[in-house]
């Protein structure tokens, strides 16, 4: 099992009457809500989490894009995950990702995320979203009906820049450049794992088993809920005749864990209400234009089902209600142990993004719960999947002689060999040189503090 | 009227409504489609041989993956009217089919004898922004495109229960495949740089508008007036943006002054 440690970074400054006040915590949410300077502290306290997360021993840390989004401060997440690929060197650094049917051109995901891999040693998981209505067609103002067809050519003009070897010249209905040529390239080969995040839209099953990535089902509404969802895919999968692998799947579930089930109340219920209370309302009119998903979606009804009597009653959800109907997975660690079980095998995942940080939730109980979760209750989730213990066809495979940047600061770092080292890359005339390779392995440990 | 489907050059399906004697009118409609009754169709019948056809994604009419961006909904008008065999018609566009309309009267400025617009989208004021239709909610439609809301109301739905579930969603069904298409060229702005482009037009043009329109405001008119100096414009008193379905007497009797 690999389990990610992800942040939404909301807003946490809303007030009680945000929802009689606004319309929508997305899109048109006045943007007087915001404070700069506030900003400024919730950033580096939202990332010192995701550091936190690493170094407690989780797998991953997670992040994604939202854009005029009172609940996802990260409209470049590329931008926190540049961070984190200085201040860790273990985990994964899942961009779960970037929406880039958004871009012009989308060869700009192409060279962000190969500078990413490239910083952190090899550790992206790259995320394709086709991306929310609310970022991609009322943000953005992408033409809803032609979202689909752009991101299509968006994710074969990224994939080639990575894969192919000379300047191209790619003549699309939406882009056209006369030189591609990705500079830099991704460290991993042939490309990072790719995880497209999905809602329910039956393409993008199609979609991901046509590539073999990994498919990640991001729903606010819980595991009971998301289960029918998930058999869909993996129907969709046994009909294509692939192997059923978990890693496939990832899912995300919010999660609290507290010493016992009442402390979990105690410490976490307001701030998860606050998430779903506030955080979760979002404009109906801005949920679904027309043309944004296909009549054949639309008509199975898969996601309108599956979402839309939850979503009417998120204002008003108790804790009770919460837990019970497991729109989040909550209470002491013997608890959580045993629904975080119940919700890998009855989804078949091997991924879990876990949210500990929801809503207005102070540092200190972020940290609590993640720690709780990661001594008490991760150990015993690990050999979920013993059959596919080895599949590591999703996860990233980072260079064995990568840096440790946070084992010192950068200003305390002197790069005594860089020299000699750029001289034996030179004469080798080939950056993947093995002699220029040793040399750099040994340079940059040298350190004088 | 009756309804033929016709197959276009480019391998568009349309169905077209068609009815009348005289000279060849052809009606472009808007963003929301035909209607399941269309009175002033039927009216303006009597005095031209009229011709509707649904835009494909629209009703039964199918190719919409043909079209994708301004330039191809203009094609396509001209198209249809080739396939129907049509010399020189009067053109008559609606909302967004009056965005058509004028595109296609911009591209073949000789093969059409007249232009009417008839509340048409296609111009852009900052400081008269045009609602945003593709995040309405389906019981907001009424108060923006009529005068009389309720009356407008039951023509929207033909009548439809909106206590039954699946009857909201067979019309919401219909309403994303209609307005998915109009997107192309309306969304999220609804102008494609026609403005640009209409000092082509030659043909006489009418710009009919009804008084109450609170989709495209009445400043919308006056600015199409503004950039075609020498078309006429006529406006209806208490009538929306659904002009000639909550006036189609006094439009019909418009059309009939215009065109003669």
């Amino acid at each position: 099992m690999k389990f990610t440690w992800f942040n939404l970074m909301p807003w946490p400054y809303l007030r009680e009457d945000f929802r009689e006040k606004h319309r929508s915590v997305w899109v048109d949410i006045p943007n007087t809500l915001y404070d700069p300077r506030k900003g400024h502290f919730l950033y580096h306290e939202y990332m010192d989490q995701l550091e936190f997360a690493e170094s407690v021993g989780f797998d991953g840390i997670g992040v994604n894009e939202h854009h005029q989004n009172g609940y996802g401060l990260m409209p470049s997440p590329n931008i926190i995950a540049a961070g984190l690929a200085r201040r860790t060197s273990h985990a994964a650094i899942c961009v779960i990702g970037n929406s880039i049917a958004l871009y012009n051109p989308p060869i700009r995901v192409a060279e962000e995320f190969a500078m990413l891999d490239v910083i952190s040693g090899g550790r992206l998981v790259a995320g394709f979203p086709v991306g929310t209505p609310m970022d991609t067609n009322f943000c953005y103002g992408q033409i809803p009906a032609l979202t689909r067809d752009k991101y299509r050519e968006a994710h074969e003009l990224i994939m080639r820049a990575w894969s192919e070897d000379e300047p191209f010249a790619f003549d699309g209905a939406y882009n056209q450049l006369r030189y591609v040529n990705c500079w830099p390239k991704p460290v991993q080969k042939p490309h990072p794992p790719i995880y497209i995040p999905g809602g329910g839209s039956i393409e993008t099953w199609d979609f991901c088993l046509d590539y073999d990535y990994n498919y990640s089902y991001l729903s606010f509404t819980g595991y009971v809920r998301g289960k029918q969802l998930m058999d869909g895919y993996w129907d969709r999968v046994a009909k294509r005749n692939k192997d059923e692998s978990p890693y496939r799947g990832a899912f995300a579930q919010i999660v609290c864990v507290g010493e016992d089930d009442k402390e979990a109340e105690e410490l976490y219920a307001e701030h998860v209400k606050y998430f779903f209370n506030r955080c979760l309302h979002v404009y109906p009119g801005f949920a679904d234009p027309p043309g944004y998903r296909t009549i054949k979606t639309l008509k199975a009804g898969v996601a309108s089902q599956l979402t839309e009597g939850a979503m009417n009653r998120f204002p008003t959800l108790t804790w009770k209600e919460l837990v019970d109907e497991r729109f989040v997975i909550a209470g002491g660690p013997e608890s959580v142990r045993q629904q975080m079980e119940e919700m890998i095998k009855g989804l078949h995942v091997g991924h879990i993004f876990c949210l500990f940080h929801n809503g207005d939730m102070p540092d200190a109980k972020v940290r609590h719960s993640t720690r709780l979760f990661a001594e008490k209750v991760m150990p015993k989730l690990r050999n979920m999947w013993p059959d596919w213990a080895d599949d590591g066809r999703w996860w990233p495979k980072p260079m064995e002689d990568r840096l440790h940047p946070e084992e010192a600061p950068g200003k305390d770092r002197v790069w005594t060999n860089r020299a000699k080292a750029e001289r034996t890359v030179a004469h080798n005339g080939d950056g993947r040189a093995a002699a220029g390779h040793a040399e750099h392995r040994h340079g940059p440990r040298e350190e004088v503090r | 009227m009756k309804a033929i489907t016709v197959e276009t050059k480019r391998g568009a399906r349309v169905r077209v409504l068609e009815g009348g004697e005289g000279q060849p009118l052809v009606f472009l409609h808007g963003a929301g489609g035909l209607f399941a009754e269309n009175p002033f169709l039927d009216r303006l019948a009597k005095h031209y041989r009229v011709y509707a056809p649904e835009l494909p994604g629209y009703g039964e009419s199918t190719g919409e993956d043909h079209l994708r961006e301004m330039l191809d909904f203009a094609l396509h008008g001209w198209d249809v009217v080739e396939k129907l065999g049509l010399d020189r018609p009067y053109l008559m566009g609606h909302s967004m089919g009056g965005m058509i309309a004028a595109e296609m009267a911009c591209v073949a400025a000789n093969d059409l004898a007249k232009l009417i617009l008839v509340d048409a989208a296609g111009l852009w004021l900052p400081e008269h922004p045009i609602p945003d239709l593709f995040a309405l909610l389906p019981f907001e439609f009424a108060k923006l495109l009529f005068h009389d809301q309720a009356v407008g109301a039951a023509m929207l739905t033909g009548g439809l229960d909106f206590s039954d579930v699946n009857a909201v969603a067979e019309f919401y069904i219909g309403n994303a495949k209609n307005m998915g298409v109009a997107g192309k060229i309306l969304f999220p702005i609804p102008n494609r740089g026609l403005s640009r482009r209409l000092y082509r037009l030659k043909a006489e043009t009418a710009i009919f508008w009804g008084a109450s329109d609170k989709l495209t405001t009445p400043e919308y008119a006056r600015a199409w007036k503004a950039l075609l100096p020498h078309a006429r414009l006529v406006t209806f008193e208490a009538a929306g943006h659904m002009l000639p379905y909550e006036k189609p007497e006094e439009f019909c009797q418009a059309v009939h002054e215009f065109l003669g």
